[in-house]
């Protein structure tokens, strides 16, 4: 290992302090300090980072489950088991936790934390006490969010549309208050990262020497300090409006509804690029490791990242198409839209370009970057369909919706959240995994996946409209292999679960760096010291020159 | 390679654990306080943007309604606020120059002007609740014998909701004004340490900053 690191130009002077760890170990962050307190209040990024992974996992698991009962609900075209009040409260309940406690922190807050102060040869983020509060602001929000079920439920969709959220039963309140401290605990992470990118650089790592997932961070973190604030507002003034009854969004007392709308998706729509955009960030680094090649064209995905964010901020209103915005509004969003298709497809090609000529190694988190170059492409041309204002009149509100958000979603972000998990589970815990079992639950995801939601894309077509317990005898068929095909993900996301656990109970120690890459949380032990590096290291290099490259003389 | 110098040097006291210098620590605490200033202006500007739809909505109704709200207590303590940020800036100079005396008395001025603040808003708040000028549903205004146009009740929402919201903001920076000066006062500041000051320095002129666009809007409704 040692051998790779002094090659390293990412690490030049670690290759003899990785000799002095080994001579005399010092105890890793896992290990420096013991007992529940030393976790509960600890402000070191990796600690606060598998916190966060483990909360996350949970409603993950929480919000997983409620989605299988949705879809055994749907096997047959009538009611089973549950009420039409109830499968509304189930579904609202499933959207709210997979978006504001699992999509939005799981990525950057659980993974980027760990990651990002590694990367970039910090010692910690920026602000370390500011990173632990934030942590626990999303307790706090979680423990709303949960509350809402003893609240006598909540059955207006996770987007709380007026004027119905202002007439339905009273957990409205706690949820969006819920939502409200979720998003300050999604700001501070923000401001950190940011900071944190700006400030926290070791020596020589220059913008263009930092890794893609840092970009993709970076990226995440401008959105979330410009977007949240505007959704913390938006709740604030709904949360009033059921209180105080201010009238803002109520038409009977000379309001607007759609106000609601236009100000929920000015942050909303930023926010699906923050739940996918570190999702692109993991692809890029499993793609380009994994296949030994520096990466295709590294600026233009790097800058694609930032062009995204930028986007994301002027196409809100391809939400409302339906709703009653004006015909020239309508045609402006759709074309914005389209131009969001540029930089997504820059960085897909470069993905396929880095591949082509690669010496691909077949390892699991290979296996889940491959999915996602199929899951993704789909999820994103389907959006350019449905960005489309005369294709979305008719497929707005049906499942071909469902089925796109779930592609980009779940095909998108929670592949390469998976993919990334197995990547960096030798550095966060010093274990290798089973590779069989790695690659049997990579297989069982795609084939689950592509099961469930590719129907949903006919049935939407068919006319299938989200959000209904129950349906016409014709779309039986389909929903019943949209069901099977549920049961089918879930075993594959279970087989994860147990593959990752197994890995820590019993899986064989990893070396510091068995993937033989470049960037700097490789070069440190694994799992790393408490302040990740002995001394700061000095970077001379892209994290992305590979030692098998490149031999016959550089650029 | 300034990192490696820096290891032997002493350390001193107010320089966290993971930072290598004091400019790292310094600029990365006003970055900081900066993004946090964005993430204020952007939440007030979705209720300035509530204000103006409401405003192009019924032009009519927001200048009448307006009429009621008391201009010489708003003038009064747009006053106030402006004092305030000028003593806010003296004493973040007070600071870097070393003088602790002028930083604890700038600090007590500012913190002074913002209760004063408070109290004038309770005034304020206290004759608009008696005579029923209240958002939405305990509107009553009609009862009280004004002669309103319809929706006015929007209005007062609007106007307690922006007012309430950076009242809020006032009472928060009273609180962090106050823990600035118990740190003053032990003499926890130098001309070497002083981005406490200044940060929160920086987020009370932006508390003052909003006060400046709410009192035309709401007040000077033309």
């Amino acid at each position: 290992m040692s051998d790779d690191s002094k090659k390293s130009p990412q690490a030049d002077k670690s290759a003899s302090k990785s000799d002095k760890s080994a001579s005399t170990p010092e105890p890793s962050y896992l290990t420096a300090k013991r007992g529940l307190m030393s976790w509960l209040v600890t402000i070191d990024h990796k600690r606060i980072g598998l916190m966060y992974l483990t909360a996350t996992m949970f409603f993950f698991l929480v919000a997983g489950l409620l989605a299988i009962t949705l879809r055994t609900e749907l096997f047959t075209g009538q009611q089973d088991f549950m009420s039409a009040a109830t499968y509304n409260k189930v579904f609202t309940l499933h959207g709210a936790i997979m978006v504001f406690l699992f999509i939005i922190p799981s990525v950057p807050a659980a993974m980027g934390n760990f990651v990002l102060p590694l990367m970039l040869g910090a010692k910690d983020v920026a602000f370390p006490k500011l990173n632990l509060l934030s942590f626990y602001i999303y307790c706090i929000a979680a423990v709303m969010l949960i509350l809402t079920l003893v609240l006598g439920s909540l059955d207006t969709g996770w987007t709380f549309y007026t004027p119905y959220s202002k007439t339905t039963g009273s957990a409205v309140i706690m949820a969006t208050m819920g939502a409200f401290v979720a998003g300050f605990s999604s700001i501070l992470t923000g401001i950190n990262f940011v900071v944190t990118t700006h400030k926290m650089r070791a020596p020589g790592m220059t913008w263009n020497r930092m890794p893609l997932m840092v970009w993709a961070l970076y990226a995440t973190a401008l959105i979330q300090v410009m977007a949240t604030p505007v959704l913390a507002i938006t709740l604030f003034l709904l949360v009033i409006e059921r209180t105080l009854s201010i009238g803002i969004f109520d038409p009977a007392m000379g309001g607007d509804p759609v106000l609601y709308q236009h100000f929920f998706w000015f942050y909303s729509h930023p926010a699906v690029y923050i739940m996918i955009l570190p999702g692109f960030g993991i692809i890029s680094e499993l793609i380009t490791v994994h296949s030994r090649k520096h990466i295709f064209g590294y600026r233009a995905i790097a800058m694609s990242s930032v062009a995204i964010a930028v986007i994301s901020f002027v196409v809100w209103g391809h939400h409302m198409f339906v709703s009653g915005q004006s015909e020239l509004a309508g045609i402006v969003f759709s074309f914005l839209t389209f131009v969001v298709a540029v930089p997504t497809a820059i960085k897909v090609f470069s993905w396929v370009a880095t591949l082509y000529g690669g010496s691909i190694r077949y390892t699991t988190p290979m296996w889940y970057a491959l999915v996602f170059l199929w899951t993704f492409t789909i999820g994103g041309l389907t959006g350019v369909y449905l960005g489309t204002l005369s294709i979305d009149v008719h497929l707005h509100d049906t499942y071909f919706v469902v089925a796109h958000f779930h592609y980009v979603m779940v095909g998108g972000t929670v592949v390469a959240f998976l993919g990334g998990l197995f990547h960096w589970w030798p550095k966060m815990f010093g274990r290798m995994y089973n590779e069989t079992l790695g690659k049997l639950s990579a297989i069982l995801v795609f084939i689950g996946f592509n099961a469930t939601f590719m129907t949903q894309f006919f049935l939407g077509h068919q006319g299938m409209p989200r959000r209904y317990y129950a349906y016409l005898p014709e779309y039986e068929a389909l929903h019943q292999v949209s069901t099977i095909g549920s049961w089918i993900l879930a075993a594959g996301l279970f087989l994860v679960l147990f593959t990752l656990v197994q890995a820590i109970k019993s899986g064989e120690r990893a070396s510091s760096n068995p993937w033989n890459a470049i960037s700097l949380e490789w070069q440190t032990a694994s799992p790393p010291i408490e302040h990740n590096f002995h001394t700061t290291p000095t970077v001379t290099g892209s994290p992305y020159d590979f030692p098998e490259i490149d031999k016959s003389g550089k650029h | 390679m300034s990192t490696k110098a820096s290891e032997h040097e002493e350390r001193p006291w107010f320089l966290a654990h993971h930072f290598d210098t004091v400019g790292q620590q310094m600029s990365s605490a006003k970055l900081g306080m900066w993004l946090f200033a964005c993430t204020e202006v952007l939440m007030f500007s979705g209720l300035f943007l509530a204000y103006f739809i409401l405003r192009q909505l019924y032009p009519e109704m927001v200048l009448t309604a307006s009429e009621e709200l008391n201009k010489t207590a708003g003038g009064f303590n747009t006053i106030v606020l402006l004092t305030s940020s000028f003593t806010m800036a003296l004493g973040v100079r007070a600071a870097q120059t070393n003088n602790n005396k002028a930083l604890e008395r700038n600090l007590l001025i500012t913190i002074g002007c913002a209760i004063a603040f408070m109290v004038v808003k309770y005034f304020e708040y206290t004759a608009k609740i008696e005579h029923g000028l209240l958002p939405g549903a305990w509107y009553s205004a009609l009862e009280h014998g004004y002669m309103l146009p319809k929706y006015s009740r929007v209005f007062y929402g609007v106007y307690f909701t922006m007012t309430g919201l950076h009242g809020v903001h006032v009472l928060v920076g009273i609180g962090v004004l106050s823990w600035i000066y118990i740190r003053a006062r032990r003499r926890e500041f130098s001309s070497e340490n002083y981005v406490a000051v200044e940060n929160v320095g920086i987020y009370w002129h932006i508390v003052d900053l909003v006060w400046i666009f709410l009192f035309p809007l709401l007040y000077l409704v033309k």
